[in-house]
């Protein structure tokens, strides 16, 4: 199979997934472990997924889990990516909870896969060159075919969220998860802290679950902030109207920085790896956080009742925000780990705390 | 990034060094304590090291301010202390020795009563660390599990708490390097054994934990700084399951059997554990984990720099040591920069976007009696680090970067013999047999079965070994397709033209064909995420375009030293690094090409550019034409370089320094010989053997035994040995591989009773420039690199120095040599003999250097660029004495005969300074180890002659040193003769009062053996009370001109102090008869 990108450039390997031509956005990770949770991210729909560690399929796939479970390593119910592209895929997996190839998966799923690729030079490309779209087809392919292709501005965000609200757990408060590709491990980090959780899809009608939750939780998602204006919308009457705490990870982050009228923007190449560095800016104390974002928050446009909180060691971009006086902030990074570093699970203690204790604000 | 943050910065520190290589602490430990200085120095600090380890970067002029070539006791620390007015002192650079000493002056009190601080990891966590007990207390506050286990300081308890977990278990020391003292017990009887063996060898404390044989093992590098933040830089996977130590075993990183949810689960751990514990700097946290289930165990964490830190810095990028500093200094992570990227801070966690491969070299064949078998205790000498796209890749460069004459996996190479578990059980060789065993047709899960490596590395060696047949199959028609898959698998060119039966240079015609390269990539920490400007390179085949682009500067290229090994270890480092700086000095670009990561050659910092990959042929003429460095440079690296002179010279390539036809005639026998003859200079008579039934006429003709014989085709093995009588010429002929006119026999005359000479000098065009010359203490016949070399020397008839030097003088001009050369004679009755020449930097360059404090090896590198400054060469007429002592790991290769010979044995050595010969001897001594007798000494002086000799040593001893002395039969008599006073004592442990019993009673602390006779295993009669005495870590002398030497020494000794004097104060240039003395007093008063 061949990925042609954007501007012409070409990179030739050998498929080891499903064999159809699909276009999309094309992205690198730095992660060296955690494919099976990569795949399944739903921040990741509609763009082809480069992996820079060279060895993938090392520890295969655990058996598909039962319709309506949300046990990891799996992040949702499919994988998300549009295709994957590897330096050198491993098909002899060794590991006691594989029950399968990632090649099967990936097959099972129809979803292309490429080995052989340079990824490192691929990488290298697309830092210089800036994030671009690219098309992966099967040699000799005609380069006109018509492509699978998400549409990034609207279908998107209906894709990857839930059909109708669902319910989990048990506990003495509850929180609204707003689901816009929300990773299945939000879920579980909230279950494990004794609290139920309403998962219901974005473009519902959120206020009709607003009494019964004592806090908000924004999660992860794909796609541009700016073209979730709707969502942005009921935000705002949400911050508006209550003191209820609102957490926003990742997508949620820049929904929330949105409807507090910040803006956001573009990043050149995005943060995609599990090992970037934030620091709290109260506290100075510096974490090592999974990450999976194009865009950011410009924490220069904050209103003044907003501050910054987080930002990251390497480049200075924002990765996360606070309301001064209301129980109101978010995260650009990804607490909830999965794949990644498990740092800043914290913050899901601190939300669960600032809920029960309603006296926050 | 938000200003530095310096709580209170330390006006003088100490750093504490880990003296000589020996196995399980080697050169790393260099690396680790030179970037300690280097990041002190930056801040201003004035710094003192101790380290008697004479061979080291670190001890080198221009990094610390004070360098103290001394014994790191607790008492002589102290003394610096005090001397240096120092106020801080960082223990973690110099591996368990520098912890172990820190720890005792912390006990008794010295450092609160200087007022010294200890920076980095507070004290009170390292103990906790280094005590199992309180270790395990810690972790079970935080929930952490540790593997079940019982600290016991008696033989009673420790079969108790056998009893209680149930064989097998495992048992290991405390307070140990390298696993000391430990393994996996099956049987009480067995228990019993090694615990003698633990308690009798000085282990305080052993632990009795339970066998978690099979399990993965895994590594953890954690960095957390004194505000609390922390971060694991690298983690790391062993190939041999749990119960090989991680010294022992093949490593890869990062891990690769892990999921993520293990991967994150040991990682926070880590970071609970080391929070927890408090440390302030680097550690290292190894795991045992279930290869069913995401069970685990803390085995344990290390609070300090280790061999793993110095292989994760190198296999990352992330400089460990210099980062440990400078938390240690008061700085948090995200103001240190990240010297790699310089954009990004510390704070961060290397990405890798490659593989790298560990492989330990061992040299257990060099030992006499030594087993093979390899497990939880360290044993091998050195290691090589592959870094490439894919497993195979890695495993196969490392393989060739050993350096032990395989070309790669080759299937059972090694004739191993015995059902397929025999053939499987650990040893060095084991990773062939499972080559053979896969070639063989037994399956992956066949191997599993008997060898608990994980399928995941089985199945990659499949791979390769699929390959290989494959290509022999293909033979020379291999087509273009096969020809990339087996250089994807890392196949050297030489390894396909065996196997496809082609001839050589063609697979690099076909590979140019075909447009098959290798491409360079950068080590960036980061996986490319950001740009980054890094010179730290390595070359892999899954590459389709270079990283960097070749620069147009004047540049040269030096080959490093390649895997440490016994007879080639951190002296050549110190070469390559030296000829580097020197050829950097002037204007030069540099490249530097060495494979060993425990080296200071291949930080990033020290060249240009650094490419971390072999030393062979292949690879250098892949890196030279792509390069176009004006020449390169093979002589500073050891015998590895030195050896591709003639076929890098034959394919194009300008070697710079004496022309490598030249190296040839030096290094061909017949041309040298033929050499000394046209030059009228002396050699032992030789012949070659090319028919075992010639062999005695031979022997006659060259005027009978004893004999050296050398044979010239040795896979990976003992290369020379002495023939004293015609049964013992035959068993070694038959140990050759092969004796045939192709691979002849080298047989020459072995001389007793001789002076051993050496010189090292630099010669340009033919002419002396620097030389010095240095005696052996012991006789002729000790490997040069086993004996007590003295500089200069004491005790040589200065005709024989002058003929010394003629003579070197006369082969520099024959040789035309440009460059290092290093000669060694032999002398007796001032007879001058030649006995080799080798046209590169030698073993003692460093510690020529440093006693006449002119840099042999940089002026080495100026000369063969063709730059000639006034040099003056004082090496004789000194007012000290530099003495050059071996360091020995006998007591961790369980049966090795602790005897001197042709061949190299020791590990690693030290270079101290004194007023004289005595002082010198005695610090160099103390510096392995030694400590002067105070309890009684054992002779056993083997021949009449040796006996007669010692006597004026004995009465020595016995009168005015007061020992009591005690004596096997033969020399009990002689000593009767003579009226010394002894007890007799038999040699074997049945007799009543016998030798053995004395030592394990602690009777006596200094046994004297001079052997002769053999046993019926043919080995030299007394080895059981050597072996004794060294398990019982009891001194030992086996020569009787070192034991002579020894003796005087001890009687200088009880009318003088050690005042020790640092390399510094020692060497700078002096008025007309200044003494030490003198200067210490100026030095005082300045300082006053």
């Amino acid at each position: 199979m061949q990925l042609i990108l954007e501007d012409g450039t070409t990179f030739t390997g050998t498929a080891f997934g499903a064999t159809t031509g699909v276009a999309g956005e094309v992205v690198f990770n730095t992660g060296m472990s955690g494919y099976v949770e990569t795949l399944t991210d739903p921040s990741y729909r509609g763009q082809i997924l480069v992996l820079t560690y060279p060895l993938i399929g090392n520890y295969g796939v655990p058996p598909p889990r039962a319709a309506g479970s949300l046990t990891g390593p799996f992040e949702s119910d499919r994988i998300q990516v549009q295709g994957l592209i590897v330096q050198s895929y491993v098909d002899a997996y060794s590991h006691y909870a594989a029950g399968r190839s990632l090649a099967d998966w990936l097959i099972a799923e129809g979803v292309p896969a490429v080995t052989g690729v340079d990824t490192r030079t691929l990488t290298r490309h697309l830092r210089a060159a800036g994030t671009m779209k690219g098309r992966l087809i099967a040699n000799g392919e005609a380069t006109t075919t018509r492509l699978r292709e998400v549409d990034m501005r609207q279908d998107v965000f209906r894709q990857v969220a839930p059909r109708a609200a669902t319910r989990h757990g048990q506990g003495d408060h509850t929180v609204l998860l707003v689901d816009v590709g929300a990773k299945d491990n939000i879920v579980r980090s909230l279950l494990a802290r004794g609290v139920r959780v309403i998962r219901a899809p974005w473009f519902e009608d959120l206020s009709t679950y607003f009494d019964e939750a004592d806090g908000v939780l924004i999660g992860n998602g794909p796609g541009d902030p700016s073209d979730l204006e709707p969502l942005i919308a009921q935000v705002r009457r949400m911050l508006d109207s209550g003191d209820k705490p609102v957490m926003g990870i990742c997508l949620g982050n820049q929904i929330l920085a949105r409807a507090a009228g910040a803006k956001t923007f573009k990043l050149p190449y995005g943060h995609r790896g599990v090992n970037q560095p934030v620091q709290d800016l109260l506290t100075r104390r510096c974490f090592i956080t999974s990450q999976n974002h194009g865009y950011a928050v410009d924490h220069d446009s904050l209103s003044d009742d907003w501050e910054p909180w987080f930002i990251n060691l390497n480049d200075g971009s924002n990765e996360g925000i606070r309301a001064k006086t209301r129980p109101y902030f978010g995260v650009q990074f990804h607490p909830e780990a999965r794949p990644g570093p498990e740092d800043t699970g914290y913050l899901f203690d601190e939300f669960v705390r600032a809920i029960r204790r309603p006296a926050y604000a | 990034m938000f200003g530095a943050y310096l709580p209170r910065k330390p006006s003088r520190a100490l750093v504490i060094g880990s003296g000589a290589l020996q196995i399980g602490q080697a050169g790393e430990f260099d690396y680790s304590g030179s970037q300690a200085i280097k990041a002190l120095k930056e801040e201003g600090v004035y710094t003192v090291l101790i380290n008697p380890n004479i061979a080291t970067i670190q001890t080198s002029e221009g990094l610390a301010d004070q360098i103290y070539l001394n014994a790191i006791t607790p008492a002589f620390v102290e003394q610096i202390i005090e001397k240096e007015n120092v106020d801080a002192l960082l223990l973690s650079f110099g591996g368990q020795t520098a912890l172990n000493c820190g720890l005792a002056l912390w006990d008794s009190g010295v450092l609160e009563r200087h007022g010294v601080r200890v920076l980095g990891t507070p004290v009170e966590a390292i103990r906790t660390t280094e005590d199992r007990e309180l270790f395990k207390q810690a972790l079970d506050q935080i929930g952490v599990v540790t593997a079940r286990s019982r600290a016991c300081a008696s033989t009673e308890e420790a079969r108790a708490a056998a009893a209680e977990i149930g064989f097998p278990v495992m048992l290991r020391g405390a307070f140990a390097l390298g696993g000391k003292g430990s393994g996996i017990v099956e049987t009480p009887a067995e228990l019993d054994a090694k615990l003698r063996r633990a308690f009798d060898g000085g282990v305080p404390q052993v632990l009795v934990e339970e066998c978690l044989r099979g399990w993965k093992e895994i590594e953890y590098e954690v960095v957390r700084d004194g505000r609390d933040n922390c971060i694991t830089v690298c983690n790391m996977e062993n190939f041999d399951p749990l119960g090989i130590h991680t010294g022992e075993s093949i490593v890869v990183a990062p891990s690769q059997t892990l999921n993520d949810e293990e991967y994150q689960l040991l990682r926070t751990i880590a970071i609970k554990t080391i929070r927890h514990l408090g440390i302030v700097g680097e550690c290292n946290i190894q795991y045992a984990l279930d290869p069913h289930s995401t069970d685990y165990r803390v085995i344990e964490v290390n609070a300090r720099l280790s061999r793993s830190s110095a292989l994760a810095s190198k296999a990352t990028g992330y400089p460990l040591a210099y980062v440990a500093a400078k938390i240690a200094l008061g700085y948090a992570l995200p103001e240190i920069p990240n010297g790699i990227t310089r954009r990004t801070t510390a704070f961060f966690e290397p990405a890798l976007d490659y593989i790298v491969c560990k492989f330990p070299r061992w040299d257990l064949n060099k030992f006499q009696g030594a087993s093979v078998e390899i497990g939880s205790e360290m044993k091998s000498v050195g290691e090589v680090m592959a870094i490439g796209r894919t497993f195979p890749e890695v495993i196969q460069k490392a393989i060739r970067m050993l350096d032990i004459g395989c070309d790669g996996l080759e299937p059972a190479v090694f004739d191993p013999a015995g059902d397929l578990r025999t053939q499987l059980t650990a040893t060095p060789s084991r990773i062939f047999a499972v080559a053979g065993a896969l070639t063989e047709g037994f399956s992956v899960d066949e191997v599993h079965a008997h060898t608990g490596i994980d399928r995941w590395f089985l199945d990659a060696l499949d791979d390769i070994v699929q390959t290989r047949m494959a290509l022999a199959e293909a033979g020379r028609a291999v087509a273009e397709p096969l020809l990339r898959q087996a250089k994807l698998q890392g196949f050297s060119d030489k390894a396909i033209e065996k196997l496809c039966d082609l001839k050589k240079g063609e697979v690099r015609k076909l590979r140019r064909h075909h447009g098959i390269r290798p491409y360079l990539a950068q080590i960036d920490t980061l996986a490319a995420e950001f740009p980054a400007e890094t010179n730290y390179l390595y070359s892999t085949y899954h590459a389709q375009q270079d990283d960097v682009a070749p620069s147009t500067r004047k540049k040269i290229m030096v080959l490093g030293s390649g895997a440490y090994r016994i007879g080639s270890s951190v002296e050549f480092d110190w070469c390559a690094v030296n000829a580097v700086q020197a050829a950097a000095e002037l204007g030069y670009e540099t490249i530097m090409v060495n494979y060993n990561p425990e080296t200071v050659s291949t930080d990033y910092d020290t060249c240009d550019r650094l490419i971390f990959d072999e030393i062979s042929l292949e690879s250098v003429l892949d890196i030279y034409e792509r390069e176009q460095p004006e020449g390169v440079i093979v002589s500073m690296g050891g015998q590895i370089p030195n050896n591709l002179a003639l076929r890098l010279h034959q394919a194009g390539v300008r070697i710079l320094g004496t022309s490598p036809d030249d190296i040839d005639r030096a290094e061909d026998r017949s041309k040298f010989s033929a050499l000394l003859d046209e030059l009228d200079v002396d050699q032992p008579r030789w012949s070659l053997v090319a028919d075992v039934a010639e062999a005695d006429a031979i022997v006659e003709g060259l005027g009978g035994y004893p004999v050296l014989v050398r044979p010239s085709y040795v896979l990976s093995g003992a290369a020379m040995s002495v023939a004293h009588e015609e049964n013992e010429l035959q068993r070694i002929l038959e140990r050759a591989k092969e004796v045939s006119p192709e691979h002849p026999v080298v047989v020459s005359k072995f001389e007793t009773h001789a002076r051993e000479i050496e010189i090292d000098a630099v010669a340009d065009q033919g002419e002396l420039v620097l030389w010095s010359i240095s005696e052996h203490v012991e006789d002729a016949g000790v490997h040069s690199g086993d004996a007590t070399l003295v500089l200069p020397p004491q005790k040589l008839y200065i005709s024989t120095i002058r003929r010394v030097r003629q003579i070197a003088t006369q082969v520099a001009r024959g040789l035309n040599i440009t460059g290092p050369f290093n000669m060694q004679f032999l002398a007796k009755h001032n007879a001058v003999k030649v006995i080799e020449c080798n046209l590169r930097a030698s073993r003692s360059f460093p510690f020529v250097s440093k006693v006449t404090n002119a840099n042999y090896a940089a002026e080495a590198t100026r000369r063969m660029l063709g730059v000639r400054r006034p040099v003056r060469n004082e090496s004789l007429d000194l007012d000290y004495v530099g003495v050059k002592v071996p360091m020995f790991s006998f007591s961790r290769l369980v049966g090795a005969d602790p005897l001197l010979g042709v061949e190299m044995t020791s590990t690693g050595e030290v270079g101290c300074i004194g007023d004289n010969l005595h002082e010198a001897l005695l610090h160099g001594l103390m510096a392995t180890g030694f400590q002067p007798p105070q309890r009684g000494v054992l002779l056993s002086l083997g021949p009449w002659e040796d006996k007669f000799w010692f006597t004026d040593e004995a009465r020595v001893l016995a009168n005015e040193l007061g020992l009591p002395i005690y004596a096997t039969a033969g020399t009990a008599r002689m000593l009767a003769d003579v009226g010394v006073a002894c007890t007799m004592v038999g040699k074997s442990e049945s007799e009543p009062n016998n030798a053995i019993t004395l030592i394990n009673d602690g009777k006596v602390d200094l046994v004297i053996n001079v052997p002769r006779e053999y046993d019926r295993f043919g080995r030299p009669d007394g080895y059981l009370i050597r072996r004794r005495a060294i398990d019982a870590g009891v001194g030992l002398i086996t020569d009787r001109q070192l034991a002579r030497a020894v003796v005087d020494a001890l009687r200088w000794q009880r009318d003088h102090d050690h005042e020790l004097v640092s390399w510094n104060v020692l060497t700078a240039p002096r008025g007309v008869g200044e003494t030490t003395q003198l200067r210490l007093a100026r030095r005082s008063d300045s300082a006053a």
